[in-house]
């Protein structure tokens, strides 16, 4: 029995999953094989931004055992139409150029055309054999650069829509907006210390380590089914019938385990190359990214610039925040500036606020979303500025940030009035913990060490459409399909709210993903809202399967429905006690009285209920001479409203605090001067491995989520937001010297420190 | 870079035992990839004589040859050319998909297999150049239905998320454990330092993996 008399809810059972991944035969997308099976490759443009005179593909496709070349031509051209994928509005024109680029490339590693042969050496070689004409143009990867009037325009024909309304200016700011609340002028005239810092952080990549795939097979009937690796199989047919202009009744997505999401795995890539690769030539086409095609050709999380300045009062009270927040979109419009926005100050109650926001295109692959979109960047720029001006006050900055949590009642700038939420009792958990209690020993190495702390906040998605469909076998266990991708864990949180609700163990429900053909419309895996969601749907059908249970219990007993009670997993009818038995005694038995027992719920909750809050605590040791920041200790906090499965919700703050670090201290594309990436590889983009890490200390915090019967809260992103933040406040605490360039990487902390004294 | 993978290349000299002291590094790795493109460019020839009975066929102008692969315990043939890895000979051919490709470089650990007992990135190696070895995979660590310890512990400790990378993280903790059944934390890291795991499931790696070096020296 776990805490607040769940029996199911709260305890650690094996995931479902488990065996087949330990095993191997767990089937990922690049595992499916087919019979006539061709393969394909992309051609990618070498060039960040050039007009497409020519493509000819007339030698590849005399190439032996070249079966199809395919390139934008073979799309059809869609109007300018925006469709919600789940984590972000797109414009579908915008997403079809980014699967085949039309006119123009806009990035180096622009898809430009693909290829069909008999094997996947074949279909490399004949890449090399289409000649592609460019007209090469002027590039901008910066975003301060790309805002300039001057700049290279990487679309002729977008104007800036500022303040809500379309403008006559052609520039790469595809939309300027701001929030406001109170008069920051006032508040700043009222604050005894005024801190005002810029940032910047640079492109990083989400980093799954399955590569995107696709497998497409156009049948003869018209029927396109593809075999995929997404976070959300229903958004892959969506966007398949709007890029092919097709009725979604034509398209069946069969989503397979999947490598590694992160929020990458949403927008489509290969999936309608190899549509049409299939239907040209009758066969089924697989395609598998490259490590590097990943990296130059997939949506990485934008570099950005946020200048930020705060005011507090002498008595520890902040009074008044600004930001400006420039995000680099790459080359469509539909950064997560928007997101960032909404989480840049959101962990503080403070009255006067403006916060001005700036997406803009730039010579870079499209952004996408990543953990937390957007709010890594944002809490880099406050959490760093919260610590000096704590510093300048002489106070704790966790004592400071509880002094100016936000709490059930506080507006957000962006609108919204939080409910309940765990903000405060998540940073007094941090405060009171052992770690941050701990005094921090000093190096005998000759190396500095120092603590530093930072706070995050994640909207959490608690809405969105989920599905589910049970049915009731004569053991008693319970087969249960779903529409939810599974990408760290969610079959069994899911399950585990199923078999609470209804009296059984994790173990008695067996969770199957399945495709978009069998199962109800269901949202993406993403925004953190997939225990949330699909578990509200979970509990929805458990009560349907209570519900269905005393109907068939009145058959077979002769009694009135509703004078049978479901309590403890047992059923009972209140005037005779020995017409009573449990879930899975009435299971074999309830066949007999109308059929199997099957349940399908659908669910779409209002999405209130508050996001997620995390405080962590880390200490480091820094290498003044390299530069080098080793971690010594890191403690996660995070209020998780109710942890179904604990073991999982540590791990996915683990999981988040582990890519938050490498964002820190090492992640970034770096460009040359002619607009290429020069790391597209995992050596030279350097990933946290076994050796960078610590043990990784987690203290699970519950503060009920009102809107959910369960009190779960989404615990998948907020624990990437504040790690960069955390380790910049902990080499200032080490070294004196303040890193505002994202990643603090060993040549910038040894230069930051050699400019500075430090 | 002390990871356990010995360096694969088509060579036979790069197969021998590790020595003590040896230190390898991923850049020094890739050079034996530069290697190995070279070797695959003029390797036809090899092929068709070093695979002795099999006959090269060409179809739409690939050459190809049928090659023996003893793959946990069972023989099987596979359709290959000169060019094809370990890895793809693997997952595309012979359908055992445990081993992953993920970087096709030797960068990640995703594609670890045991070759005659030594560990290598099979996405690194030749299909050809493991012919007459003893190659082991994920899928034949289990015994029967008996899981391996190791096995039992990532389960049980959810030592994995995504899982992709698991089968290459286990292939890599049994190998260090075969070496070594009381390893200490750093070992453990040091050993596992040739594995990306990007969902950063680290900690409960090193869990699981202690926890299984446990139960074997007790005969678990």
């Amino acid at each position: 029995m776990s805490q607040n008399g769940h029996k199911v809810i709260g305890t650690r059972p094996i995931r479902h999953d488990g065996v087949d991944k330990v095993t191997g035969r767990a089937i990922y997308g690049a595992d499916i094989q087919l019979t006539g099976l061709l393969h394909g490759t992309v051609k990618r443009s070498p060039h960040p931004h050039a007009r497409i005179k020519n493509i000819d593909t007339s030698r590849a496709e005399a190439h032996p055992g070249v079966r199809a070349v395919v390139t934008a031509h073979d799309l059809p051209q869609i109007a300018d139409k925006l469709a919600d994928l789940g984590e972000a509005i797109v414009n579908l024109r915008d997403a079809s150029n980014n699967v085949l680029a039309y006119g123009k490339v806009l990035y180096k590693g622009h898809a430009v055309a693909g290829v069909a042969a008999i094997n996947l050496h074949v279909a490399q070689e004949a890449v090399e054999l289409i000649d592609v004409e460019y007209e090469v143009l002027p590039h901008v990867t910066g975003v301060l650069e790309a805002m300039e009037d001057g700049a290279p325009i990487l679309h002729e024909d977008m104007k800036t829509t500022s303040m809500g309304e379309e403008t006559d200016k052609v520039s790469n700011i595809a939309n300027h907006f701001q929030h406001k609340m109170g008069e920051p002028d006032d508040g700043f005239a009222e604050a005894d210390v005024v801190i005002e810092r810029e940032f910047t952080t640079q492109t990083v990549h989400q980093g799954y380590i399955e590569t995107h795939n696709a497998t497409a097979l156009w049948n003869e009937e018209g029927q396109l089914t593809i075999w995929t690796s997404t976070q959300g199989a229903f958004s892959v047919r969506d966007q398949m019938a709007e890029i092919l202009q097709m009725p979604v009744s034509k398209v069946k997505i069969v989503p397979l385990e999947i490598g590694g999401g992160f929020g990458g795995k949403i927008s489509v890539y290969l999936d309608p190359v190899a549509a049409l690769l299939s239907k040209k030539t009758g066969h089924p086409v697989k395609m598998t990214m490259t490590r590097d095609e990943v990296f130059e050709g997939t949506g990485p999380t934008p570099g950005s610039y946020l200048k930020v300045k705060m005011g507090a009062t002498s008595d520890g009270r902040l009074t008044a925040a600004t930001a400006y927040m420039a995000y680099e979109a790459g080359a469509y419009p539909g950064s997560p500036v928007g997101a960032g926005a909404g989480c840049i100050f959101t962990p503080y109650d403070i009255p006067n606020v403006q916060i001005d926001g700036y997406d803009v295109c730039v010579n870079k692959p499209k952004t996408n979303a990543y953990r937390a979109p957007g709010a890594t960047n944002a809490a880099y720029a406050t959490e760093t500025v919260v610590d000096e001006i704590s510093e300048k006050l002489g106070v704790d900055p966790l004592e400071f940030r509880v002094k100016n949590g936000a709490k059930e009642g506080t507006r957000r700038a962006d609108g919204p009035v939080h409910p309940r939420i765990g903000c405060i009792e998540t940073t007094e958990a941090a405060l009171n913990s052992e770690h941050y209690r701990s005094s921090l020993a000093k190096s005998a190495n000759g190396k500095v060490r120092g603590r530093g702390v930072a706070s995050g906040y994640w909207f959490n998605f608690n809405g969105g459409r989920s599905a589910i469909s049970v049915s009731i076998n004569p053991d008693g266990t319970i087969n249960m399909l779903e529409g939810s991708t599974d990408i760290g864990g969610s079959r069994a949180s899911i399950a585990m709210q199923l078999a609470e609700t209804i009296g059984l163990e994790a173990t008695d429900i067996k969770p199957y993903v399945v495709d978009t053909d069998s199962i109800g419309y269901t949202d993406v895996t993403g925004g953190s809202r997939t225990t949330f969601g699909t578990g509200y749907a979970a509990h929805a059908t458990g009560q349907a399967l209570i519900r269905e249970m005393k109907e068939r219990a009145s058959k077979l007993w002769d009694v009135p429905a509703d004078a049978i009670d479901f309590e403890d997993g047992v059923f009972s009818y209140r005037d005779d006690a020995e017409k009573r038995g449990s879930f899975k005694e009435m299971a074999s038995q309830a066949g007999d009285a109308g059929g199997p027992v099957v349940a399908q719920v659908s669910t779409n909750p209002d999405g209130s209920g508050g996001g997620a809050f995390a405080t962590h605590v880390v200490d480091v040791e820094v290498d003044r001479e390299t530069g080098k920041v080793d971690i010594l200790r890191y403690t996660a906090v995070q209020d998780a409203g109710t942890a179904i499965h604990p073991s999982y919700v540590e791990g996915q703050m683990q999981g988040g605090v582990v890519q938050g670090i490498g964002w820190g201290l090492n992640e970034e594309y770096i460009y040359n001067d002619d607009g290429s990436m020069t790391n597209a590889s995992f050596l030279d983009y350097r990933m946290p491995t076994t050796l960078d890490l610590p043990m990784i200390e987690t203290i699970i915090v519950e503060v009920p989520n009102e809107s959910h019967p369960y009190g779960v809260r989404g615990v998948g992103e907020v624990p990437i937001v504040p790690p960069p933040a955390a380790l910049a406040n902990a080499i200032y605490d080490a070294t004196g010297v303040r890193l505002r360039d994202l990643p603090m990487s060993p040549p910038r902390v040894q230069k930051a420190l050699a400019e500075n004294g430090g | 870079m002390a990871d356990r993978h010995d360096e694969a290349r088509p060579d036979e000299s790069t197969h021998s035992e590790i020595k003590p002291g040896t230190r390898f590094t991923r850049r020094g790795f890739l050079k034996g990839a530069g290697a190995g493109a070279v070797t695959a460019a003029v390797a036809p020839a090899i092929l068709v004589s070093e695979a002795g009975t099999a006959a090269a066929q060409e179809t739409e102008g690939v050459m190809s040859a049928t090659i023996s692969l003893d793959v946990n315990g069972s023989t099987h043939n596979a359709l290959v050319e000169a060019r094809t890895t370990l890895a793809d000979a693997l997952r595309d051919r012979l359908e055992i998909t445990g081993p992953k490709v993920v970087c096709d470089k030797g960068e990640c650990g995703a594609c670890t297999v045991e070759l005659d007992g030594k560990l290598v990135f099979s996405c690194m190696t030749l299909a050809m150049d493991a012919q007459g070895r003893k190659i082991e995979t994920v899928e034949g660590m289990a015994d029967g239905d008996s899981l391996h310890p190791l096995q039992e512990a990532f389960v049980e400790k959810d030592a994995l998320m995504c899982g992709f990378c698991t089968p290459g993280f286990l292939m890599s903790s049994k190998s260090l454990l075969d070496a070594n059944d009381n390893p200490t934390p750093e070992e453990v890291r040091e050993g596992l330092s040739g594995n990306i795991c990007r969902c950063g499931t680290y900690p409960h790696v090193f869990e699981a993996v202690m926890s299984a070096a446990e139960k074997m020296r007790k005969g678990g």
